[in-house]
């Protein structure tokens, strides 16, 4: 059979997988929805951060971005843990299957779980948070590139992370904190500008904050920009960092990728 | 000493010549080594059925993993058909099938789903029904990996393990929960690729099982191979002395070490009119010729 077909068929095989773990879906995709409509539901559109746009608004942009994170991420770095745990890769491995295909079927997967998942937070967005969907063409250029670059990047750190857990029963222990962490210094639950210069600074190192603050630029008002650090939307550095995190991860998966569980040498 | 030469390899499945391998590992600051195959020596020929054995931690794992293109070796000569697994490419690896130890995967798919992914891996895979047949899953083939037993799934990890008709089959203690009749099933199976020509590399901690499906077994033990021989030659066991015993008129059960017992029976019958109590002759079992190898070893 051909690459193309065996990839196809690890993409569907992912899944299946995926969708039918009941705690999966819950915690990838229905676990930001509620984040968003608590929080939301809980912050209203009194408190302002610029003339005309409520926090909210800023929240929600941030909590797309969040999403991508969970979807590509953690979603990853816990559940090939898992797998590599339970010998799932040992298996593999032990077949003719092109190595390749065991990466196309995992970055199929993310993309699948991380569109269902960016439709319903941005269905919810508009329906309850009068978000406003990208103004024009660029607007939605930068969105779709945020996209691109932002889960390319995770799903690379995803892959190399989930070989840093001992076992598969210590990744979410070690993979949700930090996400969560990411999520206060990026820009997600509070304004990025309003947080201590320190805690920006650690914020800024990774790309969570960068991919929320070009989803800022595609969801809020021009007017907004005034509560970034710079007073500017910076798009070019958004890009450079992300891309500088996919050959980062890239290289990172390369050096540090296992098909074994550890205490299996 | 070989050249390695297209004849050898073609006749020969396994060929291990002075294979070592040895761990090193940092336990509280000190680097401990530990040697886990020590000048091991095998050929294992095509067509036949080997059952390797030996106790946990003897370097049967090791040697098994390093022929399944698994783990590099630190020296030694090793081709399985005909190919060094640590250069073995995509069309080596569809011509061995391997059934890796107590493996916990696939729980989501369907025992169909799972086989046809691993189908389209295979250059002539075998059809998925055939596979569903010979390890007598058709009755479970919509349930999923996580509805079924643990013999039951041990019995999808043997059927991705032949689904691509392998050339040479690695079982790793494929029967580990299997009730009797499921064994005897499975037994039946193995006899069945033997007669397709698959080579088969067994281990198993059930020595009856070695028993009754090799053709020759090797005890592995401290790294080195300290037994080779038929199950019926091992150990000399074949030549062994029989004991005959029975119970006396006294009550007595009485046994008799011989290298006749045709005639002691004969002896016997003559000698006494009526049926003999729990009259039976027994030879060294498998199992007590291995425990006694094993044994004999570590001391």
């Amino acid at each position: 059979m051909s690459y193309l077909a065996i990839c196809g068929l690890r993409v569907r095989a992912e899944l299946k997988t995926f969708f039918r773990q009941r705690e999966a879906v819950v915690f990838t995709m229905a676990f930001p929805l509620i984040l968003l409509v608590l929080f939301g539901s809980i912050f209203g559109s009194q408190d302002e951060i610029v003339a005309g746009t409520p926090f909210v608004n800023y929240f929600v942009a941030g909590m797309l971005g969040a999403s991508l994170m969970t979807s590509s991420f953690q979603n990853l770095a816990i559940t090939i843990a898992m797998e590599r745990d339970a010998g799932l890769l040992k298996r593999l491995r032990g077949t003719p299957m092109p190595k390749s295909a065991f990466f196309v079927g995992k970055i199929g997967e993310v993309m699948v779980v991380s569109l269902c998942s960016l439709s319903l937070m941005l269905a919810c967005g508009v329906l309850f948070f009068d978000l406003e969907l990208p103004v024009d063409a660029k607007h939605w250029a930068v969105f779709a590139m945020i996209y691109i670059l932002g889960i390319t990047a995770c799903t690379m750190c995803g892959i190399a992370f989930s070989s840093i857990p001992k076992d598969g029963q210590a990744a979410p222990a070690m993979v949700s904190p930090i996400a969560i962490i990411l999520q206060f210094i990026s820009g997600v639950f509070f304004v990025y500008s309003d947080i201590p210069t320190w805690l920006q600074r650690v914020g800024a190192i990774f790309p969570l904050k960068w991919m929320c603050q070009g989803l800022r630029y595609a969801f809020l008002p021009d007017g907004a920009k005034t509560r970034e650090v710079t007073g500017d939307w910076e798009l070019d550095r958004v890009a450079l960092v992300l891309s500088i995190w996919i050959v980062v991860g890239l290289i990172w998966c390369l050096r540090s990728f296992r098909w074994r569980n550890r205490s299996d040498g | 000493m070989y050249t390695q030469s297209a004849t050898i390899d073609v006749v020969t499945a396994v060929e291990i010549v002075g294979l070592t391998k040895t761990y090193r590992r940092k336990s509280a600051g000190k680097l401990t080594t530990t040697t886990a195959v020590d000048g091991l020596e095998l050929r294992i020929e095509l067509g036949e059925i080997f059952a390797l054995l030996g106790p946990n931690g003897a370097g049967k794992s090791t040697t098994i993993e390093i022929l399944e293109g698994y783990r590099n070796r630190d020296s030694g000569e090793v081709t399985v058909l005909g190919v060094d697994p640590q250069q073995g490419d995509a069309a080596w690896r569809s011509r061995i099938g391997i059934v890796l130890q107590s493996t916990k995967d696939l729980t989501e798919l369907t025992v169909v789903e799972s086989l046809n992914t691993f189908a389209a891996l295979y250059p002539r895979s075998r059809p998925i029904d055939e596979v569903l047949e010979l390890v007598g899953l058709s009755e479970h083939a919509d349930q999923r990996g996580n509805q079924l037993s643990g013999g039951l799934r041990r019995r999808l990890d043997v059927g991705l393990g032949i689904l691509g008709r392998p050339e040479l089959l690695f079982l790793d203690e494929p029967t580990t929960g299997f009730d009797p009749e499921a064994r005897r099933h499975f037994w039946s199976m193995i006899e069945g690729l033997r007669t397709e020509g698959t080579t088969i590399l067994l281990t198993t901690h059930y020595l009856d099982e070695a028993e009754a499906l090799a053709d020759r077994v090797g005890v592995i033990n401290h790294g080195k191979l300290i037994a080779l021989d038929t199950p019926l030659g091992l150990g000399g066991r074949g030549k062994a002395l029989a004991t005959v015993s029975y119970r006396n008129a006294s009550g007595q059960i009485v046994e008799i070490e011989t290298a006749t017992p045709t005639q002691v029976v004969r002896d016997l019958a003559a000698a006494n009119a009526g049926e003999l109590p729990e009259l039976k002759i027994t030879r060294p079992s498998l199992e007590d010729t291995y425990l006694e190898m094993i044994g004999r070893e570590s001391e």
